[in-house]
């Protein structure tokens, strides 16, 4: 297979990485493993972790941060960002649409049974609505770059999408280690992030509230992103709840304080729907507010991400995306999707099943790496054990072709070698679109490996959008 | 501010502070044992440390016999001791994670250091090498994590809770340490020099003692230094001085009957003499005054940190 190489062409250095190309070759491999350790000491100190679930739970691990950043020239960018305001803006009228007057269904453009049947479809939603007609103000679309070097869409993440904390600290940490790097290059910054995220959130705040109260709602220290919660709590000044600090009062949220109940306005919820409220969702979970959604539903608190946006992200729904942006904004799609086989349907199902070692098959509802299977990478009874699951059920899988995911170097053991990486922007919606310019890059370490999950073996990368 | 992130600013510092004075009680039995004295002595002197923790029963059930080492060890890491050092300094990082966001940078990095630190002194044994390194070190981590809190932070409510965590506990354990006389019982007459200098050495009194009195020790005077006067850091009355004034910045509807049995307690500190408190028994004040503490600190979660009704 024939990857993209991000840094060179066949016929040598792209133009944006000739720069930084002279300075790696200034650099000697014991002062880049200085910075590495440096790097991991830094990160270890000021707790940058997170929490593995399965082996080892409870440890706290680093994500390995790779110093190589990941360029992307003005142009580009130009365009990622075109197609990710289109993609957003249409998938922010879909939830809309489904929740209110669903044209689209009626139009015969997505299947009734793809809503109805979707365990993330919320009745609860049905009829209700919300400040701007916005449910997905924090979007985190992860892009792949493959063949040629076109850009894909691999996912949209539309409930509770996370990295955007290492996206800020990689920055922070290349300014520190590599600060003539910065000198040498225009780097569009990206620290402002939690300011566009507090005004985003604010924007959005149920009318009438005049100075709105914004918190961050977490799970709890033992969740895997905890970091990022108590980070972007700290960054946009607000408080960091958990469910207990809530309470639902004569029809309005409040917050437990030491000098009383606080109303609270809007909510950064960076817990699933699931276990947001006991009295409405799932009642074992002591992690919500008992009434929230009555609350919510009476237009007294914003929730973002809303309530029922798993309806849009869900990798059932992923293949109509094109025809929805074409659908409610009569627009061609900036972006590509990758080509689903959608296993529910016979004819897809037997294609997958005869093509399945060089196919990578997805859970429909599946996140994190976990529960795929990567054809070109598996062993033949990995294949079979998979082959059985999808016969079992074969509504709840897709499946796309392996994509040659581009490469960039990167500084491992053996030196700099090429590994596969992705990008996850992150789109912030409310009275207006706002994107800081880049986006989180993972890198698979291992060396062929196409799973760049953190929690799968991945790492990051500082990623920088090049200024004309 | 939440009442949850409060009460885990107070815990913090709570055990931050106990893991500080552990290792300063540690220290000085450390030193004191190079002296020449009796078995039985020595025996005494390190039973007396785990009675004014109320450790004795735990350490028993733990341990045949007692033993220097085994104490330190018991102290320092067995995971069964939940007030070792160990222990509270990896409480004192659970609830700093737990509210990162309200604390400084700097705080927090202190904190998770300590601990990561902590892993690697254990790890090579450090507090079976060299004890004394070891307990220089939980002091200095201590004096580092109060410092950068204070040179740092906003002096705003999360300060007030941090505060109030620090002399709450330290209120208790200073009185615990003076204590340890009545614990230790036996009579040495004779060494009672060095058992009071040591006494003054844990709390770091020994050279504010001949500042202050510029005379030969006397039990008496220790007991003022530690418990009367508001100029020396670790005394009782400092403690409920800078109790009283951080509950009066926290002050809510609620905490009004709290602030008062503080204040209380602070004016008896206030306006006592030794000799009477001699008189009616050291033990005796000593052991009422860790009963009120002990209310007190209930009061400051029922008003505070964990309200109970909306």
């Amino acid at each position: 297979m024939q990857f993209y190489n991000e840094m060179t062409a066949p016929d040598g250095v792209r133009p944006h990485y000739r720069e930084f190309d002279r300075w790696l070759g200034q650099q000697t491999p014991e002062s880049l493993e200085r910075k590495r350790i440096e790097a991991d000491l830094t990160f270890r100190r000021v707790g940058i972790t997170f929490a593995v679930y399965g082996d080892d739970a409870g440890t706290e691990r680093l994500i390995p941060f790779d110093a190589i950043p990941r360029i992307i020239p003005a142009a580009e960018w130009a365009q990622l960002q075109r197609g990710l305001v289109q993609r957003v803006q249409a998938l922010n009228m879909f939830i809309h649409d489904i929740y209110h007057d669903q044209h689209i269904i009626r139009a015969g453009v997505v299947p009734a049974e793809q809503i109805y049947r979707n365990a993330q479809y919320r009745p609860e939603m049905q009829g209700i609505s919300v400040v701007s007609d916005i449910y997905a103000h924090i979007a985190g679309v992860d892009i792949v770059r493959a063949g040629e070097g076109e850009f894909f869409v691999l996912e949209d993440n539309l409930r509770v999408p996370s990295g955007v904390s290492y996206m800020l600290e990689d920055r922070k940490m290349m300014m520190r280690l590599y600060p003539e790097l910065f000198a040498r290059h225009r780097v569009a910054p990206v620290d402002h992030y939690p300011d566009l995220l507090l005004d985003n959130l604010r924007s959005v705040a149920p009318v009438g509230a005049a100075d709105p109260t914004v918190v961050v709602m977490t799970p709890g220290m033992y969740n895997s992103a905890y970091f990022e919660h108590a980070f972007l709590a700290q960054q946009m000044g607000v408080e960091l709840v958990e469910g207990k600090d809530l309470f639902v009062s004569d029809n309005a949220v409040y917050m437990r304080t030491t000098r009383g109940p606080r109303r609270v306005d809007v909510i950064y919820r960076r817990l699933d729907d699931d276990f947001l409220d006991p009295l409405a969702f799932r009642a074992d979970s002591s992690l919500g507010v008992p009434g929230l959604l009555s609350v919510y539903r009476a237009g007294r608190v914003t929730l973002a991400n809303a309530i029922g946006t798993g309806v849009a992200d869900d990798k059932s729904i992923y293949p109509y995306v094109p025809d929805m942006i074409r659908f409610y904004l009569s627009e061609q799609p900036v972006l590509n999707n990758v080509p689903t086989y959608q296993c529910r349907k016979s004819e897809d199902l037997q294609y997958t099943l005869s093509n399945l070692p060089d196919l990578v098959v997805k859970e429909v509802h599946g996140a994190g790496g976990y529960g795929m299977l990567v054809g070109p990478a598996s062993t033949k009874a990995q294949i079979e054990e998979f082959r059985a699951r999808l016969l079992a059920r074969p509504d709840g899988y897709i499946a796309q072709p392996t994509l040659a995911l581009s490469n960039c170097p990167t500084f491992v053991a053996s030196g700099v070698a090429p590994r596969h990486i992705d990008l996850r922007p992150f789109v912030l919606s409310g009275k207006t679109t706002s994107i800081v310019p880049g986006g989180l890059t993972r890198v698979a370490l291992k060396e062929g490996s196409l799973v760049v999950n953190s929690s799968q073996g991945g790492g990051t990368k500082d990623t920088w959008v090049l200024e004309n | 501010m939440l009442s949850r992130t409060a009460d885990h600013l107070y815990w913090m510092a709570r055990y931050t502070e106990r893991a500080e004075n552990t290792a300063r009680m540690l220290d000085v039995n450390v030193q004191t044992a190079l002296l020449p004295q009796s078995d039985a002595d020595a025996q005494l002197a390190w039973r007396a440390m785990l009675g004014i923790s109320e450790l004795q029963q735990a350490y028993d059930s733990r341990h045949a016999a007692l033993s220097p080492r085994d104490v330190i060890d018991f102290m320092v890491r067995d995971p069964s001791n939940p007030s070792s050092i160990a222990a509270c300094l990896n409480g004192a990082r659970e609830n700093a994670r737990a509210v990162r966001g309200a604390l400084t940078t700097e705080v927090w990095e202190v904190q998770n250091q300590t601990w990561l630190d902590l892993q690697s002194k254990l790890r090579e044994r450090l507090h079976e090498r060299d004890p004394v390194q070891f307990f220089e070190w939980v002091k200095y981590r201590s004096h580092l994590s109060r410092g950068v809190t204070i040179g740092t932070m906003l002096q705003d409510e999360a300060v007030h809770f941090i505060r109030l965590g620090t002399f709450l506990e330290r209120a208790d354990n200073t009185a615990r340490i003076l204590d340890v006389k009545y614990h230790r019982g036996g009579d040495e007459r004779g060494r009672d020099f060095y058992y009071w200098a040591a006494l003054l050495r844990s709390v770091s009194g020994f050279e504010t003692y001949r500042k202050m009195y510029r005379d030969v020790i006397t039990p008496e005077r220790v007991a003022e230094m530690l418990m009367l006067r508001a100029d020396m850091p670790r005394s009782l009355l400092a403690c409920m001085e800078a109790l009283v004034d951080n509950l009066r910045q926290v002050r809510n509807a609620t905490s009004g009957e709290t602030e008062r049995l503080a204040g209380q307690l602070h004016a008896e500190l206030r306006f006592a003499r030794i000799d009477d408190i001699l008189q009616d028994g050291l033990h005796d004040y000593l052991t009422k005054f860790l009963h009120r503490i002990y209310e007190l600190g209930n009061r400051v979660s029922r008003d505070f940190l964990v309200p109970l009704a909306a």
